[in-house]
């Protein structure tokens, strides 16, 4: 029971951080899943992070792995609701106000700000992540073509990511 | 524009969307789907609502659930829509976890999860370039952003204290240019 009141307190926490996308909370969701609680490794961390990827729907939907790495299927339940919930009636009550606040003069300026300030979390997010999973000058020249390919092509990022995954086999049958 | 479908039904939207929209750009399948085919919003509300969801803590696909949920449905719309648009995606994960604690000791599935972790850091750096397009517009934005990620990435300063420091000083900046902009008028 403690260990799922602790499993709802840091989702629900990690979901008010999640300014520009799930990104931007990387750094405090490896702070307290694997410096903090322990609940997994960093290496655990980063690969629901990308299976994540390869999953349908909104993009954090792995906070529900690791709701279940430590908890079982009560675990994942509670991870996720936690996850949704802070945000979520946020998001319901402003969506009711926002519409009528058109012309406060405020409004442009929290947008246009948080705006800045939310590249600059999700940019410290990708560094962390960066440090943990690109070990490797190999792990460094997958994540470059990935990116060139995303940007260059409108291809489904899950096929560049599952390649991405084949040459991690391949070099390590090789190796 | 058809603006009342059934609780039932925007449930079910929802979760199609929720359950097909692999590989990221879920705002795509969300315009595609509550635009294009359903009809639910206009292209103008969608674009409101979407900046909405994007300067808001939250998940874009999910806030988008929950403001075109609460438009269509009132407050049972919006969580049948957020429960549809997680469900698969969060039932997949889960199903995940279960199974990387069967397999996921195997050197050939580390492998391969390694190679997907490198994989997904050039996605979200791809993600990262485009939110940037999007906002930085002068030279401050890029100055806000930088002391941001360099808190976050190097200082160990936690995201909240982040957020918030830099938030305000971004807020403040932009606010004081604006009124400087009226006081000239």
């Amino acid at each position: 029971m403690k260990q799922l009141l602790e499993i709802g307190g840091v989702f629900a926490y990690l979901s008010l951080l999640t300014v520009g996308g799930g990104m931007a909370a990387f750094p405090e969701l490896k702070d307290l899943t694997v410096d903090v609680h322990h609940w997994l490794t960093f290496p655990e961390l980063l690969h629901y992070y990308s299976l994540g990827q390869l999953a349908p729907g909104p993009n954090m939907m792995m906070v529900a792995s690791v709701g279940a790495h430590v908890a079982g299927l009560t675990g994942a339940a509670v991870a996720l609701i936690a996850f949704l919930l802070p945000t979520g009636l946020l998001t319901f009550a402003v969506g009711r106000l926002w519409t009528r606040l058109a012309n406060w003069p405020w409004r442009e300026a929290i947008e246009r700000g948080l705006g800045a300030v939310a590249v600059g979390l999700v940019l410290g997010g990708v560094i962390i992540m960066g440090k943990g999973a690109l070990t490797q000058p190999l792990y460094f020249a997958i994540a470059a073509a990935v990116f060139g390919l995303l940007i260059l092509t409108k291809v489904n990022p899950a096929w560049p990511i599952l390649a991405s995954g084949a040459i991690g086999v391949a070099a390590h049958l090789l190796a | 524009m058809n603006p009342s479908p059934t609780l039932w039904r925007v449930f079910w939207v929802f979760l199609v969307m929720g359950a097909t929209s692999i590989g990221g750009g879920v705002v795509g399948y969300l315009r595609a789907g509550l635009v294009a085919r359903e009809r639910w919003i206009d292209d103008h509300a969608f674009v409101e609502l979407l900046s909405i969801s994007q300067t808001l803590p939250g998940l874009n696909a999910t806030n988008m659930a929950i403001l075109v949920g609460d438009r269509l449905r009132g407050a049972p719309g919006a969580v049948l829509a957020a429960l549809g648009m997680c469900l698969p995606g969060a039932s997949l994960m889960t199903a995940a976890a279960f199974a990387y604690g069967v397999g996921g000791d195997g050197p050939v599935v580390k492998a391969f999860l390694h190679g997907i972790a490198a994989g997904a850091v050039g996605l979200v750096t791809m993600v990262l370039v485009q939110l940037g397009a999007k906002t930085m517009r002068e030279l401050a934005d890029y100055g806000l952003a930088g002391a941001a990620a360099a808190l976050v990435a190097f200082m160990g300063v936690p995201v909240p204290y982040a957020l918030i420091g830099v938030g305000a000083v971004a807020i403040w900046w932009h606010g004081r240019r604006r009124r400087r902009n009226t006081a000239g008028k």
